[in-house]
């Protein structure tokens, strides 16, 4: 049983969209509690995975290999290491979490719970596969739950938004196939395996190639295929200027859709480039890394900040400070130094818990007053004040007070940046400035002050949604305190990739 | 092997069993009051001789009746498509509402006569032959297109096809003359030979490869003898827009492959085919590819119908075939194998569902799929989901694996082929677009209230499962097909 815990946690849920659509579509209660049911063996198997996770151990763990089409080298090739598991175990978490934040659907209840367990399979996969060919089709797999799922059960601009999330991720997406197969024909013998292919990363070409009109390019093939490589996650993170898809997909999509985008693929981009780009092409990383991670990282921060601040719609703003807090996640990774790294991965875990119970809480007002305007209400701490004090507690994690754990995480990256590049550390710093800006601002105007008649009567959160809150708040408290149940699970494969990528570092 | 015409008939029985059904069939027309029986025996007929043809796979290659007609892999990997193609297009026609005025024995006895056509296009080793075969598949195929009665498109349509067809056509014997007065034979081999010896014009034999390509090309779609293409496929009767799109293609695939490669290439090391120096070819091809899926996918963005609107994302794939002939080498080859008979399912399944949706509405603009999923037909509002996604080259179907081959290859030839790839992958993109409107009308838009109901026959339900099944599963795993594209490619060339 437990040589195969990964099988199992990527696949359950796919078993529990064959159950969903197995049910009759009528009994709704029935499929919502099965689609929970389902999600739960995961969870179960992430704690698991987390007590028996070796910290020490840089490799892979937990791997499995099965040849699935040996003629090309393609195997069913599943692991862990450091830097996935903790991407693992906030999927599983948010995956559960979110099917209770998806309780209030009621249009379309089997295809939206089956659809949701596809998607949970497919971003599993993402993080757990180690067969390039498997982690494309993961990776696309995704795609097609999330378009339905905006599609369908989004808001007004609905259909706008899906398709327009679609067409950006698959332009980043066959950029990303063609990289792949660029590798794959690189390699000898041809192999889809990225361990393989880490393994052979000196051997990608760095010399600079003659393309007219350029009859001596700085560039080698080891930078286009990272460039494209790039593009694919950069849509994803999502990184200037490929971000315009974010606010639309996040302000339309349904709330528990919303966690999930802002929680889990979101960090599909980063994770991508610290699991391909870094150990695989560490030439064109240490070239490359100062000005697309780096500045285009600190400017990410400030630009989603600045966004952020101009919004009037309260999801639009926890959209755009996502923008800002991935700019952190790319700033830390371009630094190269134990600091700046694993702040960089401990910001995407955090950020995944925090924007998670952002985006819950926005679901939370809205589905009482079925708007979202920041100007439109006042007061709010009076009437709910459970529910305000929750939303302090994401909004203080979120801009980064110390004792939660966003603190650290932007700490870290800080710390990281100013060795290497200070200007962009000082820019990162005024960034928090900001963020915290437009969070008491939006306090003041949301929660504090008169009480607005209108809203004199709204009912305070229910359980139900204070029990998917609750776990994401208990998280954001230990972790900011105590940091090191995340971070040293990282440290030690961080390493590894960061010697990889030194080296090459002129 | 050379064999003479009785000797020949021992590997002939594929071809007979088809005639033999053939002639059936129209007498059995003339005889049974019920026309109803003659779908069912069309489709045993093509029953048994498709398991004629795959008992033949993998005997020795040879000359049939005095080099007329090759037999070898590839003949036969074709054969076993245009037969899968005609069935699996009677199996639609057979609950197909549009055809209901159309005289039976006569829609399957031509549509029968064209996958005969087919097979001969895919084995012809002699210019005379390969002509008079695309004749025969292009006559049945006009008269298919305007088998409807009392319909104006159809029968426009079926004029058009008339006319570009045979213009094409001229071209193509107007070349093939060029080819025979350079190297006096009609003969592929010998064809070979001469130009090997060399002393040909170059500019010349470039010339006739031209005219040729506008015969092959018109087959396949290219630009720019696509012209033909969106009217007919709108215009015909739905289950022969299917059967053109996919077996006409693929057979012109054959011939081309045939003719290009081991007719006037040479094959060398590593699987890598060398051209006649001077004659470039694949480079023009090239460019037709770049252009062709670029034309498609741009004039499908705005199409109405869906009918025709298939039929440019069908110029648009045409365009990637090519990809897999200008590399020049057997992965090429082979991807281009795998990738027709990927298309063929997906496509007829596209086409499939646009017949169960006409069936119930009698509609085939995209606006007649209105709310498909929630007016009581989430499952063919699904599978064509999964079809069109198929087609754009998502995974985990078929159609990515396809694509994955193609792009395989172009990448791994390098050079300036990348930006062919980069041509292609934008061009999927592209393609996403018109392709997710349909899924878009489907799911996120809601019916009104008048809009009917769709329901299934059983037949149609039948075939919708088991296409939508195959999709999905060669898209899992696909090593038992890409292995049988591959030994398809044992050409038997002396």
């Amino acid at each position: 049983m437990t040589e195969n815990v990964l099988t199992y946690m990527t696949f359950f849920p796919l078993a529990g969209m064959a159950a969903v659509l197995l049910l009759p579509s009528k009994s709704h209660n029935l499929i919502r509690w099965v689609a929970a049911l389902f999600t739960v063996p995961p969870l179960l198997f992430a704690v698991w995975l987390y007590r028996n996770f070796d910290p020490a151990n840089p490799g892979l763990q937990f791997v499995e290999k099965i040849p699935w089409i040996p003629a090309y080298n393609i195997d069913y090739f599943i692991g862990v290491d450091g830097v996935s598991i903790s991407m693992v175990l906030l999927t599983a978490l948010l995956c559960f979490l979110c099917i209770f934040a998806s309780w209030g659907i009621e249009k379309g209840v089997k295809g939206y719970f089956a659809l949701f367990l596809l998607l949970d399979t497919g971003m599993m996969g993402v993080f757990v596969a180690l067969d390039f060919f498997l982690f494309y089709i993961f990776w696309e797999l995704m795609l097609l739950p999330m378009y339905f799922l905006i599609g369908v059960w989004g808001g007004p601009r609905r259909e706008y938004a899906a398709i327009k999330f679609f067409l950006y991720t698959l332009f980043g997406s066959v950029l990303m196939l063609l990289a792949i197969l660029a590798l794959y024909f690189s390699s000898e013998p041809h192999t889809f395996d990225m361990t393989k292919l880490i393994a052979q990363s000196g051997k990608y070409g760095t010399e600079p190639l003659t393309i007219w009109p350029f009859d001596q390019w700085r560039w080698g093939f080891q930078h286009i295929v990272w460039m494209a490589l790039f593009i694919g996650f950069a849509i994803k993170i999502p990184a200037f200027p490929f971000h315009t898809w974010l606010p639309d997909a996040h302000v339309e999509a349904p709330t528990a859709i919303s966690v999930i985008l802002a929680g889990v693929l979101l960090k599909m981009g980063t994770y991508g480039i610290l699991r391909v780009n870094f150990p695989m092409l560490p030439q064109a990383t240490a070239d490359l890394a100062y000005y697309f991670l780096g500045a285009l990282g600190a400017w990410n921060i400030i630009y989603g900040a600045l966004c952020a601040m101009a919004q009037k719609d309260l999801k639009k703003l926890v959209a755009y400070s996502s923008v800002s807090h991935m700019g952190y996640v790319m700033l830390g990774m371009a630094t190269f130094t134990p600091q700046g790294i694993s702040g960089a991965v401990l910001q995407m875990f955090n950020h995944g818990t925090i924007t998670g119970m952002l985006f819950l809480l926005v679901g939370v007002i809205y589905d009482r007053a079925h708007h979202r305007d920041i100007d439109g209400f006042g007061g709010l701490a009076a009437v709910m004040p459970v529910y305000t004090g929750v939303t302090a507690l994401a909004f203080f994690a979120s801009m980064g007070l110390p004792g939660l754990s966003g603190f650290i995480s932007e700490v870290l990256v800080l710390l990281g940046a100013w060795q290497k590049y200070p200007i962009l550390s000082i820019l990162g710093a005024s960034g928090v400035v900001l963020t915290a800006g437009y969070f008491l601002w939006t306090i003041q105007r949301v929660y504090l002050g008169p009480t607005n008649e209108k809203y004199k009567t709204l009912p305070e959160i229910n359980g139900r949604e204070l029990f998917t809150l609750i776990p994401l708040g208990i998280i954001v408290i230990i972790l900011g305190v105590y940091p090191h149940a995340i971070l040293d699970l990282l440290r030690s494969s961080l390493d590894q990739i960061n010697q990889i990528v030194i080296p090459h570092l002129s | 092997m050379d064999l003479g015409n009785f000797e020949s008939l021992r590997f002939f029985y594929p071809e007979t069993i088809l005639t033999g059904t053939i002639l059936l069939l129209v007498v059995l027309d003339l005889v049974l009051r019920s026309k109803k029986s003659l779908g069912y025996i069309a489709i045993v007929g093509c029953l048994i001789s498709l398991w004629a043809t795959l008992e033949l796979y993998g005997t020795l290659g040879g000359w049939l009746f005095h080099r007329m007609v090759i037999l070898d892999n590839f003949s036969l990997f074709f054969k076993v498509l245009s037969l899968l193609a005609a069935l699996l297009v009677i199996w639609m026609s057979l609950d197909c509402l549009e055809i209901q005025g159309v005289h039976k024995g006569e829609y399957y006895t031509l549509l029968l006569t064209s996958a005969l056509g087919m097979f001969f296009m895919a084995s012809s080793s002699n210019l005379l032959m390969a002509y008079l075969s695309l004749e025969l598949v292009s006559l049945t195929s006009y008269i298919l297109t305007g088998s409807l009665p009392h319909n104006r498109r159809s029968s426009e349509a079926a004029l058009k096809y008339l006319i570009y067809g045979g213009v094409a056509s001229g071209a193509m014997i107007y070349g093939m003359s060029w080819v025979f007065g350079m190297t006096g034979s009609l003969d592929y081999a010998r064809i070979s030979e001469a130009l090997l010896q060399g002393e040909v014009n170059r500019l010349g034999l470039f010339m006739a490869f031209v005219f040729i390509l506008a015969g092959f090309g018109y087959k396949i779609v290219f630009v720019p003898f696509h012209m033909w293409s969106p009217d007919v496929y709108q215009g015909a009767p739905t289950p022969i827009t299917a059967f053109l799109s996919v077996a006409s293609n693929a057979s012109g695939v054959a011939i081309m492959i045939r003719f290009f490669f081991p007719a006037i290439s040479r094959l060398g090391e590593g699987g890598n085919w060398s051209y006649i120096p001077g004659v470039e070819w694949p480079h023009f091809l090239l460019f037709v590819s770049m252009v062709t899926m670029t034309l498609g996918n741009l004039c499908a963005l705005n199409q109405q119908n869906v009918k025709r609107m298939l039929a440019y994302s069908g110029i648009a794939h045409a365009g990637y075939l090519l990809m897999g002939l200008v590399v020049l080498n057997n992965d090429g080859l082979r991807a281009m194998l795998f990738y027709v008979a990927v298309y063929l399912i997906m496509n007829l399944g596209a086409f499939l569902v646009v017949v169960i949706v006409a069936n119930a509405t009698g509609r085939e603009d995209v606006e007649g799929y209105r709310g498909l999923a929630w007016r009581g037909a989430a499952i063919p509002a699904v599978c064509m989901a999964i079809f069109l996604f198929s087609l754009t080259g998502l995974p985990p179907f078929a159609g990515f694996v396809g694509k994955f081959f193609l792009f395989a290859a172009v990448i791994e030839a390098g050079g300036m082929f990348v930006l062919l790839a980069v041509v292609a992958i934008l061009n999927s993109v592209i393609s996403l677009y018109y392709y997710a409107r349909i899924v878009k009308t489907m799911f996120l838009d809601f019916p009104q209230p008048d809009d009917p109901k769709v329901e299934m026959t059983v037949n149609s339900s039948a075939l919708l499962g088991f296409l939508s099944c195959l999709t999905v599963l060669l898209g899992i795993y696909w090593g038992p097909l890409a292995s049988y594209a591959g030994q398809s490619l044992r050409f038997f060339v002396r």
